[in-house]
């Protein structure tokens, strides 16, 4: 692969990466949220403050952590705090600006699901469960998504709203009492998405590099709203290609090995 | 006062068939040990209790000793889902287990309300969140000064719970370092307590803030060096993260999992965790 081509999962990570702003507080989700959190510090962002519910604030990992807890997480944190302390004087104490959130299954209206597939109590499929995603979607002051498109996960009805987005749209957060601002912005591998200003309804502003509002749709479960003036995203920089092939080939060497670089 | 005993006079004396159990950690010092002596001493129809229940839980459920599970994320993180859990929830192998199913600000919130001997947690949490409609343990008060509607959780109170440490000292003292989790939380709530450790001192030569547990707030401290594996101790040992990949096929295979389990929990020692974490030890 040449310096200039890149595949549609490093637009996504790179895409979600440029909405992280310096002076920002995120809880990162791990996965496709923490690659994208950690390029971000490790490219125009260098002071944003990155927090894993594990308790660890302001850290500054060498190789994206297998786990919410990895040692290299604490190793490298400006401090770490109970995860009691976490959750209720960080989260709910209304310090977050944002929370990095994936999503095993999406609706339009950024409602997200990772409990089950299927019925509660006889599961199709039995999802993790929701860890601190209910409270980090109310809570934190607005909520970023990244996730790879597929009909699978892009579904016109969730089976179990796990964490709130906008419900059922409009001003459905303010009904319930909810203060914070909800999703307001989804990064694909074909596209970026921001809700409607009215409905609520995530909407496509920009599509990545090639790609075409045929193949948006194609991977997705409802019918795709485009905004009046599509924009094209940026293609990744050099220095943003270079530095997430070089965290995930020093991940890759970490995590395959048994040691985690310097942790512990 | 802490008492000082072998890991299997710990479990023996603490933990009976039909308790409510905790073996916390949060993904860091997971005290796998102990959750393998209570496989091997055959306790059943345990209630288990922990916000992320992953490869232990997993064996646990998979070797048929859990009635219920009491839990607010199940996965092996950063590799899947839990493939002996899903077993149990979707298809009752070995048997189905009973589910309640919270949130980590929940669990937390509860622990902090068992040690702190309240009968329930409040917190602003579960909005517009389904598992409010399906966990009746999931309920609501209103602040009699602000009018505020809360979410309330009912307190965690284990019988025992389980935990993994740095170091004690020779009165029991117990330290914790690092991600330190909900550890002092569970310990505080439950009735009875099992710490093990890497090592024991003559001083823990603590921070004056260190989350140090006194050693009359515990009741069994066990010598067990690499009992965390493939989980970690902070300063002593790394994530196993090989281990935990590995996990994911052992685990899909019902008679994997049982040849698995005889050859490295049943016919297994507290002594073997020693030799698992050689190749991870710290380089300082």
């Amino acid at each position: 692969m040449s310096d200039t081509d890149f595949t549609s999962n490093e637009m996504m990570t790179i895409a979600a990466s440029r909405a992280l702003k310096n002076t920002d507080v995120c809880f990162v989700g791990i996965g496709a949220p923490s690659a994208a959190c950690n390029i971000a510090r490790l490219t125009h962002a260098p002071d944003v403050t990155l927090i894993y519910e594990s308790g660890t604030i302001g850290t500054a990992p060498q190789v994206l952590p297998l786990s919410i807890g990895d040692g290299e997480l604490c190793d490298t944190a400006v401090t770490t705090v109970s995860v009691p302390e976490m959750f209720r004087y960080w989260l709910q104490g209304g310090r977050v600006t944002v929370g990095f959130l994936g999503a095993a299954q999406i609706d339009r209206f950024g409602n997200i699901n990772t409990t089950v597939i299927g019925d509660y109590d006889q599961p199709k499929t039995r999802l993790p469960g929701g860890g601190g995603a209910p409270e980090i979607a109310s809570s934190c002051g607005e909520i970023f998504i990244t996730l790879k498109q597929s009909k699978r996960a892009m579904v016109d009805k969730i089976d179990f709203y796990t964490s709130f987005g906008h419900g059922e749209g409009g001003d459905h957060r303010q009904r319930l009492g909810i203060a914070t601002k909800g999703p307001t912005l989804m990064v694909t591998d074909l596209a970026v998405w921001k809700p409607d200003p009215v409905t609520r309804e995530f909407t496509v502003v920009s599509m990545h590099p090639g790609v075409t509002r045929e193949m948006v749709q194609a991977e997705c479960g409802w019918t795709v709203r485009f905004a009046d003036k599509l924009e094209e995203t940026p293609a990744p920089t050099g220095i943003e290609l270079s530095t997430l092939r070089d965290l995930n080939a020093r991940t890759k060497a970490a995590h395959s090995g048994g040691k985690t670089g310097e942790a512990a | 006062m802490a008492q000082f005993m072998t890991l299997s006079e710990a479990v023996a004396q603490n933990l009976n068939s039909g308790d409510t159990a905790a073996f916390e950690g949060f993904t860091h010092l997971i005290p796998h040990a102990s959750a393998h002596e209570a496989l091997r001493q055959g306790i059943k129809d345990l209630t288990l209790v922990r916000m992320t229940p992953d490869v232990v839980y997993d064996q646990l459920i998979g070797m048929g000793a859990v009635k219920k599970l009491i839990f607010s994320y199940a996965g092996n993180p950063g590799v899947g889902l839990l493939r002996r859990l899903r077993d149990s929830v979707e298809n009752g192998w070995p048997h189905a287990i009973e589910i309640e199913e919270h949130s980590h600000a929940a669990m937390a919130n509860a622990y902090e309300a068992g040690a702190a001997g309240l009968p329930f947690a409040a917190f602003r949490g579960y909005k517009g969140a389904e598992l409010a409609k399906v966990n009746p343990n999931i309920r609501s008060v209103t602040c009699p000064f602000t009018g505020e509607e809360l979410a309330a959780a009912p307190a965690i109170r284990p019988d025992v719970t389980f935990i993994h440490a740095q170091k004690a000292d020779r009165k029991g003292n117990v330290l914790i370092e690092g991600i330190v989790g909900v550890q002092k939380e569970a310990v505080l709530a439950a009735k009875r307590s099992v710490v093990t450790v890497e090592e024991i001192v003559d001083d823990l030569h603590a921070h004056p803030n260190a989350c140090v547990l006194p050693g009359w707030a515990v009741t069994a401290i066990c010598l067990v060096p690499g009992g965390a594996h493939p989980s970690y101790a902070h300063g002593y040992y790394s994530r196993d993260n090989a281990s935990y990949i590995a996990w994911d096929k052992i685990a899909a295979d019902r008679d994997t999992f049982l040849a698995w389990m005889k050859d490295n929990v049943l016919d297994a020692r507290p002594e073997d965790f020693a030799d698992r974490i050689k190749h991870l030890r710290s380089a300082a």
